[in-house]
């Protein structure tokens, strides 16, 4: 993985001293809050509805051992002993005090990290596919870009102050797992007919309260055009996109209200009249960018692991998790481990300080010192052999972390909601505990397969609900919360916005509204194969709509 | 109302003229754009140094043909949350050369000083009290590495390894 | 309806309601109650020279009903406030009731 070099950790040492220093400023009260506002959410610290948050970035998902273990130290220390994994591979500790905040990025620093642009309107942690580097389908590692991506955007002086907040996503994969078609810039590699690796751009996704599907830009980018390209359509957005209102500013109002043409012409002509050739990225950059990503020296093995077939014959639960759980890599004997963070009835996205350093401790001894961090709120051990699954699955047995449910029913993405974000109009987590505890991990989730299910506790859509197989937004009507489902929505290359079915669920009713559809979908599917979102698109809304709100009227579903 | 330019607190020898207001035939004025628009004519034989300012709306293209007409321009921050003249200036500077005086005026509050500087601004109209204060005391916060090549900014050494290149 | 006036410390961001006297205390139960909108407004002219002062931050008055001695919050917000998560019954105020 990359590692800092002397300019990078200076770079994050000065940033700390100006930040360190904008906070003594706070405190002492020379600069006002509204002034001082912009600067803490640039660093990262929000003011929600308990406390302070402060969020950290974890570059396209990537940690070491010693950044994780970091990470639960700074738990156990400043926080009350947990983290919580955000959408956006962020980690977010909800109790920090502000005076001690300049002593917890003092501790980042110490193990390559910072909290630099995770707020505010300028361009955020760039993420990436969770799998990179790994994927059986990969086309090539995204993350090289993503760390250049990274430091070119990192405090980037034209572009600190965009109209709003801008988000950078990569995948490397034809199968899209960083849902990158609902970022304002996304970046898909691809090979063109020549056999040359480039990228195909999407522009203008995102969700919140006027959800877009991203246009794709370009067809292919050659890849020493990455920065000039990213450069000429953050240039464009930045000197017309809206600033007149809030919620009309993100990049995807510009492209709706331009035009995609008139948008694509715009970023052309800019990319075309720049002449800075400091910003054409050289090959042996790219180059020595990528040596940091190397994969691990893997160890050949049997594409059948004795180990696995022997202790799934003695053991239904680790069976179960070995299914799920682990994804296909492209070395023979290996697989990409998904340590889901929702257990049942848990918290989806939080870890104790005690499961990170778990975590932390099995990535050394079994996973070649990397620890992924997903969109959808779980951890992975990238690069891990078949054979030393039982050893790994015990391991997290025991520590809470062996849910056998990664990509199943109760797999869930949710927003922190209404008990602890100021934004909230109702909760998530509890939504989401009481539908994992419903379905649970057993052979009832596993009978209705493949299933997304996403919370967002208002309007921003944190929890991604536009693009969940089954979308739930909550909202608050006269003072009591109500809950709107979606249907059929998908993050992946098959990019789709979720339908409404009609009026909101109680706080009460929403689980019973979930397992009505549920059922519904077991019940018309044309075999267990067609998986909830290949059901719904071939029958649409109508079944679902009628056994949710004609139950009383003698629907017999 | 102060001028900070290059490093310190000088004279302002610019007038500002609002809308409507007659323009000394001497110059010296910094007059709005859409004034300029409707002057250039009677100017266009003059040698007086003429400066515009520019509101955030414009774009280049409404007075970058009469660029080399003008020895100073003024881009307004109406917020200091509002970047668009970040992107202007650096415009102005490196694709379009220009070489007089780029000016912020509006809402100019010290952190911006430094990326305001580095998108080619040179002279800024203070008004904040903090920012007077710790400009007359020489602090302008700021970090001093850089992923990024800056208006008339030599690469860094370690910035970029192959923006050593010179 | 009845009101107590909220905010956020600076320093560490917990959350503070106004006593009278014009301390800022952590539990709602210390807090002053505002039977109506002059009181409300009375108590905000006062804690303007806290915010100003930059002990306080996101001053607010919010909706309670009052039960004999009991305060509890009208909207679900306030109540998470004046509590905690509802997910973590170990964690913010309610953990030292």
């Amino acid at each position: 993985m990359y590692r800092y070099d002397e300019f990078d950790a200076a770079f994050v040492a000065d940033r700390l001293n100006q930040f360190s220093d904008q906070v003594q400023r706070r405190l002492s009260g020379e600069l006002t809050e509204e002034q001082f506002r912009i600067h803490r959410l640039m660093n990262g610290v929000y003011l929600q509805l308990h406390a302070y948050m402060l969020r950290i970035a974890i570059p396209y998902g990537t940690l070491s051992p010693r950044q994780l273990r970091k990470l639960a130290h700074i738990a156990r220390r400043y926080d009350k002993g947990f983290g919580h994994f955000t959408t956006r591979q962020n980690i977010q500790f909800n109790w920090p005090a502000l005076k001690d905040i300049p002593a917890i990025l003092g501790e980042l620093a110490s193990v390559e990290m910072h909290a630099i642009q995770t707020s505010g309107n300028c361009i955020r942690n760039v993420t990436a596919d969770h799998f990179a580097g790994a994927a059986a389908d990969e086309i090539e590692d995204p993350r090289p870009y993503a760390e250049i991506l990274r430091q070119w955007s990192s405090i980037h002086p034209e572009f600190t102050y965009l109209p709003r907040k801008f988000k950078l996503a990569l995948s490397g994969s034809p199968h899209d797992r960083a849902a990158i078609q609902v970022h304002d810039i996304g970046y898909q590699l691809v090979k063109n007919d020549k056999g040359d690796t480039g990228f195909a751009v999407f522009v203008g996704g995102g969700l919140g309260r006027t959800p877009m599907v991203g246009h794709k830009i370009r067809d292919f980018l050659a890849p020493q055009d990455l920065l000039a390209y990213t450069q000429a359509i953050v240039r464009v957005y930045n000197l017309e996109g809206r600033r007149d209102n809030k919620y009309k500013a993100r990049i995807k109002i510009l492209v709706h209200e331009k035009g995609f043409e008139a948008m694509r012409e715009a970023v052309e002509a800019e990319f075309a009249a720049d002449k800075n050739e400091l910003l054409a990225l050289p090959q042996s950059e790219i180059d020595r960018i990528s040596a940091y990503f190397a994969p691990p020296d893997l160890e050949e093995r049997p594409a059948q692991s004795q180990a696995l077939t022997a202790r799934r014959a003695s053991d239904p639960a680790f069976g179960a998790f070995a299914d799920t759980n682990v994804a296909k890599h492209r070395q023979p004997g290996y697989g990409l481990l998904t340590i889901s963070l929702k257990p049942i009835g848990g918290i989806p996205g939080d870890a104790t300080a005690e499961q990170m350093e778990l975590v932390a401790e099995l990535a050394e001894t079994f996973g070649h010192d990397e620890i992924r961090v997903s969109h959808e709120q779980n951890l992975v051990l990238p690069h891990v052999a078949l054979d030393d699954l039982p050893a790994i699955y015990d391991a997290l047995a025991a520590q809470g972390l062996a849910t056998a449910n990664a990509g199943l029913i109760s797999d869930i993405i949710s927003c922190p909601g209404m008990d602890y974000c100021s934004l909230a109009t109702a909760r998530s987590i509890p939504v989401a505990q009481r539908i994992s505890e419903r379905f649970a991990d057993g052979p009832r989730a596993k009978e209705i397969g493949a299933m997304k299910i996403k919370i967002s506790g208002c309007i921003n859509a944190c929890g991604h609900h536009h693009v969940g197989h089954i979308g739930i937004l909550g909202l608050e009507r006269k003072g009591v919360e109500t809950y709107q489902l979606t249907l059929g929505g998908s993050a992946d290359e098959g990019c789709k916005l979720g339908d409404i079915t009609g009026p909101g669920f109680s706080y009460e009713d929403v689980v019973d509204a979930i397992e009505t559809v549920v059922d519904t979908y077991v019940g018309l599917r044309t075999s267990a194969d067609e998986d909830f979102l290949r059901a719904y698109r071939r029958v649409g809304m109508a079944p679902f709509k009628k056994a949710l709100y004609e139950r009383d009227s003698g629907s017999d579903i | 109302m102060t001028l900070y330019k290059n490093g310190s607190f000088v004279h302002d020898s610019w007038i500002t003229i609002h809308e409507g207001e007659e323009i000394s035939p001497a110059g010296h004025v910094i007059a709005p754009l859409s004034w300029w628009q409707a002057e250039r004519q009677a100017f266009a034989e003059s040698h007086v140094p003429i400066g515009i300012r520019v509101e955030p709306g414009a774009t280049i293209d409404d007075f970058i043909a009469d660029l080399p007409r003008f020895a100073l321009i003024a881009l307004v921050i109406p917020k200091f949350q509002d970047g668009r003249a970040y992107s202007t200036a650096r415009l102005l500077r490196e694709r379009h050369g220009f070489k007089g005086e780029l000016r912020a005026i509006g809402e100019v509050l010290i952190d911006q000083i430094q990326p305001m500087l580095r998108c080619g601004f040179d002279a800024f109209e203070i008004s904040d009290p903090v920012t007077q204060a710790a400009l007359e005391a020489g602090r302008i916060p700021g970090v001093t590495h850089f992923y990024q090549p800056g208006v008339n900014e030599a690469p860094q050494a370690g910035a970029r390894p192959w923006l050593r290149q010179v | 309806m009845s009101q107590v006036i909220s905010a956020n410390r600076l320093s560490d961001g917990i959350v503070v309601f106004r006593a009278s006297g014009g301390a800022w205390v952590e539990q709602l139960r210390d807090a002053e109650i505002l039977p109506d909108a002059s009181a409300v407004k009375a108590a905000m002219g006062l804690v303007e020279k806290d915010v100003l002062a930059n002990h306080v931050i996101e001053v607010a008055a919010f909706d309670v009903a009052v039960k004999g001695d009991h305060v509890e919050p009208v909207h679900l917000r306030d109540k998470i406030r004046a509590k905690g998560p509802t997910t973590h019954p170990d964690h913010g105020k309610q953990a030292a009731l």
